[in-house]
């Protein structure tokens, strides 16, 4: 997960992420889209490919550099649980402001000082 | 009007947490009440107990206090239902009520107390009242990017804790 987290960290990483999420793109592609020399594209896929991010399919003369949808399934999921926790205590900060409110509302003192 | 149970009768605001970075993470929600209700709620130790330990994953807050001014100390305590303790403690930076609040965080896994070379996350929480309903962001500053992604997956800890739990349970009737 911390390999997921590392290799999406870095933003041009992370926009190679997000545009191969359209479809599966060559890397001379992926570097004119994004404006980022062949080396450095090649440096990138190679860390995401190594962080299981990304995938290599021959077609053709090509080599098509693919999403893999597993790690970053698992990364939602992860930071899902983060936010379950917080969507849970906020559920319950809920009540009790509901409760403040009609106390102050009955208690007849709206302004506080 | 309508009991608000957490059923699906009413839609419930949503809660979005975003990271930014390497060393943030952002968490945004609305509530139904003017700031001066959500600023008290986040801040007096009578209210904090009675929300901020989700009930469903079986923990909850025994001891709270909090000195609600600038340097002033506060420390949550909470226990789970197999009796392990931990516990968050820092000291409020900036107290803007109802708006504003700035103060450090330390997490104590076995509540025994902040060290001085505890990593501490600044958190920087805003509330926006607007047409009687408050828009709150916390945003968490964590001192790196491991610290940052150690808070999140603490998450998932509480989540396989409670697995573990029923699993004892499960071990337990099968025996």
């Amino acid at each position: 997960m911390i390999e997921t987290f590392a290799a999406l960290a870095e933003p041009n990483r992370f926009r190679i992420v997000e545009l191969l999420r359209a479809g599966p793109r060559p890397v001379n592609e992926i570097g004119d889209r994004l404006r980022l020399n062949q080396p450095h594209v090649s440096k990138h896929l190679r860390i995401l490919k190594q962080a299981g991010l990304v995938d290599v399919e021959p077609r053709a003369q090509q080599r098509l550099y693919q999403l893999r949808a597993q790690p970053l399934r698992e990364l939602h999921e992860w930071l899902e649980r983060y936010r379950e926790l917080w969507d849970e205590r906020f559920a319950q900060l809920d009540e009790l402001i509901a409760e403040l409110k009609n106390k102050e509302t009955s208690d007849g003192r709206k302004r506080r000082k | 009007m309508a009991a608000r149970d957490g059923s699906d009768v009413m839609p419930m605001n949503q809660t979005t947490m975003e990271l930014r970075g390497d060393r943030e993470i952002v968490i945004t929600r609305t509530f139904n009440g003017p700031a001066q209700i959500v600023f008290d709620a986040w801040t007096k130790p009578e209210l904090v107990k009675r929300w901020w330990a989700p009930k469903t994953r079986r923990v909850g807050v025994v001891d709270c206090d909090a000195d609600v001014r600038p340097g002033g100390y506060y420390r949550y305590v909470l226990r789970l239902e197999n009796g392990h303790t931990f516990a968050f403690s820092g000291a409020y930076h900036e107290v803007t009520p109802p708006t504003r609040l700035v103060y450090t965080q330390i997490y104590e896994p076995t509540a025994a107390g902040a060290k001085p070379d505890d990593p501490a996350v600044i958190i920087t929480v805003t509330f926006d009242e607007r047409d009687g309903k408050t828009h709150l962001v916390s945003r968490s500053l964590c001192p790196s990017k491991d610290v940052r992604d150690a808070i999140i997956a603490s998450g998932m800890e509480h989540g396989m804790r409670e697995t573990m739990d029923l699993l004892d349970e499960l071990v337990a009737s099968l025996r």
